[in-house]
């Protein structure tokens, strides 16, 4: 299956790189969308429990954009008819697009998280640099696995951009809990506080559900 | 059951015992049944809307049959679609190419898929000459050439069974002569052969089935059916 999960991935990136449909466009909104908090709550910096709810809201936001993105190709182009007639194992388009998701909103964040620190934070927080990297990574890994469940569901369907945020939005917010609340302490006025490990484990526990129960019912989703 | 003579001691390609599919209320194909031997080419006549496609796509083990047997390559669909996967070839009416990759890299990409080495796509690029245009985006070429590329894209693996929607149509005669050795008659595999070319369509054929409104309305030896046949489907 390795080989099967390193072409498709290979592929997708070959398609990013090419059409710059997907990176592009949720790096865009996630500038955007910090810019239009920082008018539109007329305040010079954000700091705690807005600032994490801020951050996050506006990152599942930008996924969704990449999980409408996710199987247009192979939706669009016959990629799925082709990948159904190999002798491979279907799970590893599963495990292929999750991966290729997380890819993006790593880069995503990359830019967008140091935009927002320098748009919305307070100066002087936000340097508890290795326990953000936790939570960003626990929670892409959420968002990656739902969203790719979701977009091989919503991409049946001819209202897939109405039906992906529709059905996604509400199943990923326990991420959205867990993470802000994981972040808030890290993003407090007057210095990070004490960081909640417990919600690193709500994470944790979420990508493990929700991991085994795509992994098990993807195979039926790919079929007519 | 229409059935031709299955060649001794080999499993016939294609067995089907009263197949039919809908799509809602609507039913696409009724009651088709025949088998067709290891190596042969059946034609598939009929107006669109016969149910052409279905038939396809149901034998790619792409659409399930709501009624009836269908086994392909000894596995029974869709039970056991899993033992034919990879032992097709499917040229359908989208080339099942990304657009935005070169034919190379398409190529490639459907090669891994198929644990097929680099050579093989270097060597079809070459032989249906579209190995000057390998490292052109699909989005680029013609017509013509992406019939070419969807071509080897349907060979790539050497299948055992080829389903093939009107697999001339784009081509010049060039291309048509350098696609031949790979889907022509001769090439092999037996064919499932979708056109609108009736007498193309004979001239390729053992067998032909004739599709009307979903229905089984020929089946044939390609030496018993005349043209008026052929084209009385169209009527």
């Amino acid at each position: 299956m390795r080989e099967t999960v390193a072409a498709l991935i290979r592929k997708d990136l070959q398609l990013e790189r090419r059409s710059f449909e997907s990176v592009p466009a949720m790096l865009m909104f996630s500038i955007s969308t910090f810019v239009l908090f920082h008018f539109g709550l007329d305040r010079g910096s954000l700091a705690g429990d807005l600032a994490a709810g801020v951050l996050w809201v506006t990152l599942l936001l930008a996924a969704v954009l990449g999980m409408n993105r996710l199987f247009v190709a192979e939706r669009e182009q016959g990629g799925f008819d082709g990948f159904l007639m190999a002798p491979v194992d279907r799970t590893a388009l599963f495990v292929a697009k999750a991966a290729v998701l997380f890819g993006f909103l790593v880069a995503v964040e990359l830019v967008a998280v140091p935009a927002f620190v320098v748009l919305l934070l307070e100066p002087g927080i936000g340097q508890a640099l290795p326990e953000l990297l936790a939570v960003l990574v626990l929670a892409d890994a959420g968002i990656a696995v739902v969203g790719t469940l979701i977009g091989a569901l919503g991409v049946q369907t001819r209202a897939r951009d109405l039906i992906i945020p529709v059905i996604a939005l509400p199943l990923l917010v326990p991420v959205v809990i867990a993470a802000a609340e994981a972040t808030a302490p890290l993003l407090a006025a007057g210095g990070a506080g004490d960081f909640p490990v417990r919600w690193l484990g709500v994470l944790a526990l979420y990508d493990a559900v929700f991991g085994l129960l795509a992994y098990a019912v993807f195979d039926f989703l790919l079929e007519e | 059951m229409a059935t031709a003579a299955t060649t001794a001691g080999s499993a016939p390609a294609v067995a089907l015992e009263g197949v039919g599919r809908a799509y809602g209320e609507r039913v696409a194909l009724r009651e088709i049944s025949f088998t067709l031997p290891a190596g042969a080419t059946v034609a598939v006549f009929g107006a669109n809307g016969a149910g052409k496609t279905t038939l396809l796509r149901i034998l790619a083990g792409l659409l399930r049959p709501h009624a009836g047997r269908a086994t392909v390559l000894g596995a029974e669909l869709p039970r056991e679609a899993y033992r034919s996967r990879g032992r097709t070839g499917l040229l359908a009416h989208e080339p099942l190419l990304y657009r935005d990759l070169t034919v190379r890299e398409n190529l490639r990409f459907h090669a891994r898929l198929h644990g097929v080495g680099g050579g093989r796509v270097e060597a079809l690029c070459e032989q249906v000459g579209l190995a000057g245009r390998a490292d052109d985006p699909v989005r680029t070429l013609s017509r013509g050439m992406t019939q070419r590329a969807a071509i080897c894209r349907a060979v790539l693996h050497a299948p055992e069974l080829l389903l093939l929607d009107e697999p001339f149509a784009n081509l010049d005669p060039g291309g048509a002569a350098a696609v031949a050795p790979l889907i022509g008659r001769g090439s092999g595999p037996a064919r499932v052969l979708i056109s609108h070319d009736a007498e193309q369509g004979l001239a390729e054929a053992d067998w032909v089935l004739g599709l009307r409104g979903g229905r089984q309305a020929l089946w044939a030896a390609a030496a018993d059916v005349a043209l008026p046949d052929v084209r009385g489907l169209y009527v």
